[in-house]
């Protein structure tokens, strides 16, 4: 036992704690749980806690079915928002096979690997998304959702109610040791965003599950329902996860040249890093159907293989910093939305840029004009990839990369395909009221 | 508590700030001396495993004097167990090196006890922090502070030294272990952490010093 894990044992005694919630993902980055009394914590600790993966998805391998949940005691966190006289706590958990082997299937554990290679390498991982979501009057599936704040003739006090469930929501992610940088009202109606401050990028794929379900659990709490849908309705902005990324060496911003002030060289390859592997991980940083709805000429979203200082056009976007504030310098990748299992997008993101740093790529001159203004003879001209347009041209591209499979390793990388793929089959079998108000008169 | 040597050995400064014990590393009998807390020296940890024959003369200087330190836990590499035979009046109890940091606080709470010195101090309060050692809870004006165990550990260290100004570097080295994987923009990750659950109003007790590290509390000359 860890002094550690005897913190945990001893808070869970000293708080009262009645239940010890037991996280983890599964390959498509959806929160699964299930609870210990304290009683069991001591054996999940030492020996993990047997279930049945079969039915969690991307865990299925029906002759090993049975896998290990080992809590990391590290993330031991109370759940402020239940009420306190049942305390409940929540720990993330490293799954494992009954033989003790990381299992394959577990996203957080791909995370762990590729962030040990770059940590082999001397870098540390440090991201921060800004989660972008939608606020509506409830989550049925059957009609168009009803944003809180417009076209609504009670919008003022709606309004005021939005922005509540919002402060109410950072104050409880502030309590479990998730500080947030800022957060405003979105474009959109009833758009919300929560910026989050950096940390090293496993602890923030945590933080964003846990975000996800807190923004979700609050605003149920008053009857409304929350949203990370990329693109819930049609004609406004989607939601994002915009994520600012840097490397670290120690105390150094590797990203950061102290010579010219901007940009080090390594910063340069990751950037092209990204920039040439972006169409195939564009499959996991934006894995609905839904997600490409919002990658979309005419919005805020990126479209086009591109970087640029200040241009929000741009895939790759850096953030000008403030003089003499050289930890800050990072860099901004604006595909990802809230809706993709975030230990899969960081390590694609990051082995993305670590292939440029490896292979010593060329970063190509920064896009100084408006993308979305340009024709498309005139992206040609300037040698302008775009994204894929759809899950279906992103899962192929991604099925040809040898860099996506490697770092997502063979069991997630088909899995993830073959379960893609069905989803895809799926929508494309369906006849959308487009179709029958675009068609059904004509023909 | 008195360390010898200065500096003292990594592993054993974090083990000792780890366990909750003030302590301060002395190169020679003179320091003893001149850096003598008033109350005098709780204990003294001597590693004889590098220099043994400076060591083994430092324990003799303080032990064999009117007002001996007492206890003195001496630390020797597995080779020189015989060292300790005719020098049983030199040290009350002993460890061979490499340690287990369970093993040094276990031994001097036992030493302490048997001595009549109490244990080490169970709370560490400022203004309306609390730190219960014996249980790890911590509170603010009576309410419950839900902490990790990083983040414990490090109020803990720098409630215990207030007004001190540290670096990164060595905060990382004190309170997570030279070796910590997330290197030392780790410590500024906590260090917000910490101020998020601390609350707004209470988030200045953790001052940044620019281009330096943190403070706890107020500086000593403002």
């Amino acid at each position: 036992m860890t002094r550690e894990q005897e913190y945990v044992l001893r808070t869970v005694e000293e708080r009262g704690v009645r239940l010890i919630r037991l996280w983890f993902t599964d390959v498509t980055g959806r929160p699964k749980s299930f609870a210990i009394t304290p009683v069991e914590l001591e054996t999940a600790f030492e020996e993990g806690m047997h279930f049945d993966g079969s039915s969690i998805d991307g865990f299925s391998r029906v002759q090993e079915s049975d896998v290990l949940a080992l809590p990391d005691a590290s993330t031991f966190e109370l759940l402020p928002w239940l009420s306190s006289d049942e305390n409940s706590a929540r720990m993330f958990c490293d799954i494992e096979t009954v033989g003790g082997e990381p299992f394959a299937g577990d996203s957080r554990h791909v995370l762990r690997r590729n962030l040990r290679a770059a940590h082999e390498l001397g870098y540390t991982f440090m991201c921060a998304p800004e989660m972008e979501f939608f606020y509506f009057a409830d989550g049925r599936p059957d009609r168009v959702p009803e944003p809180l704040d417009s076209g609504s003739y009670f919008e003022l006090t709606t309004a005021d109610m939005a922005n509540d469930l919002r402060r109410r929501t950072i104050q409880t992610l502030e309590t479990m040791g998730i500080p947030v940088e800022y957060s405003f009202h979105e474009d959109s109606p009833s758009q919300h965003e929560i910026d989050l401050r950096y940390t090293n990028a496993l602890e923030m794929a945590d933080n964003i599950v846990t975000l996800r379900l807190v923004v979700k659990e609050l605003a149920q709490e008053r009857g409304v329902y929350a949203t990370f849908m990329p693109q819930p309705l049609a004609g406004v902005q989607g939601s994002g996860m915009h994520t600012h990324m840097s490397l670290f060496d120690g105390e150094r911003n590797v990203f950061h040249d102290p010579e010219t002030g901007d940009l080090s060289s390594e910063a340069r390859c990751f950037i092209a890093g990204l920039l040439v592997h972006s169409r195939e991980i564009t499959a996991v940083t934006n894995q609905l159907v839904n997600s490409y709805k919002r990658l979309i000429v005419g919005t805020e979203a990126p479209t086009s293989v591109s970087w640029a200082h200040n241009n929000r056009s741009a895939l790759v976007r850096v953030p000008v910093t403030k003089q003499g504030k050289q930890s800050s310098t990072r860099i901004e990748y604006r595909a990802p939305d809230p809706a993709c299992n975030p230990y899969l997008a960081f390590s694609v993101m990051l082995n993305a840029g670590l292939r440029g740093i490896e292979k010593n790529y060329e970063l190509p001159v920064e896009a100084a004009e408006n993308l979305f203004e340009l024709s498309d003879s005139e992206r040609r001209d300037l040698d302008i990839v775009s994204l894929p347009q759809s899950l279906a041209e992103a899962l192929e591209v991604m099925e040809t990369s040898e860099l996506v499979a490697e770092t997502l390793g063979d069991h997630i990388f088909e899995w993830f395909l073959k379960n893609k793929r069905t989803e895809w089959n799926a929508y494309k079998a369906q006849v959308t009221p487009f179709e029958l108000a675009q068609y059904l008169p004509n023909w | 508590m008195l360390v010898f040597p200065d500096p003292a050995p990594p592993e054993l400064a974090q083990a000792l700030d780890m366990a909750g014990y003030g302590w301060q590393p002395v190169p020679d009998e003179a320091t003893v001396r001149s850096a003598e807390p008033r109350g005098g020296w709780s204990g003294a940890i001597v590693c004889a495993d590098v220099e043994p024959e400076r060591a083994y003369a430092l324990a003799r200087a303080i032990r064999r004097t009117e007002q001996p330190v007492t206890p003195l836990l001496l630390l020797i590499s597995g080779a020189q167990l015989s060292d300790l035979e005719l020098r049983e009046d030199l040290f009350d109890d002993f460890m061979l090196t490499p340690f287990h940091p369970r093993e040094l606080e276990a031994r001097l709470k036992h030493l302490l006890w048997r001595s009549g010195k109490g244990s080490r101090p169970e709370i560490v309060e400022y203004e309306g922090l609390r730190l219960n050692l014996e249980n790890y809870q911590a509170s603010m004006n009576g309410t419950p502070l839900d902490l990790t165990y990083m983040e414990y550990e490090l109020l803990k260290f720098l409630a215990a030294n207030p007004a001190k100004v540290f670096t990164r570097e060595t905060l990382l080295s004190r309170v997570w272990g030279y070796e910590y994987y997330g290197g030392a923009r780790t410590v500024d990750v906590h260090v917000r952490r910490l101020r998020a659950k601390l609350g707004e109003e209470h988030a200045g007790l953790i001052q940044t010093v620019r281009s330096v590290g943190y403070r706890f509390g107020q500086s000593r000359w403002s």
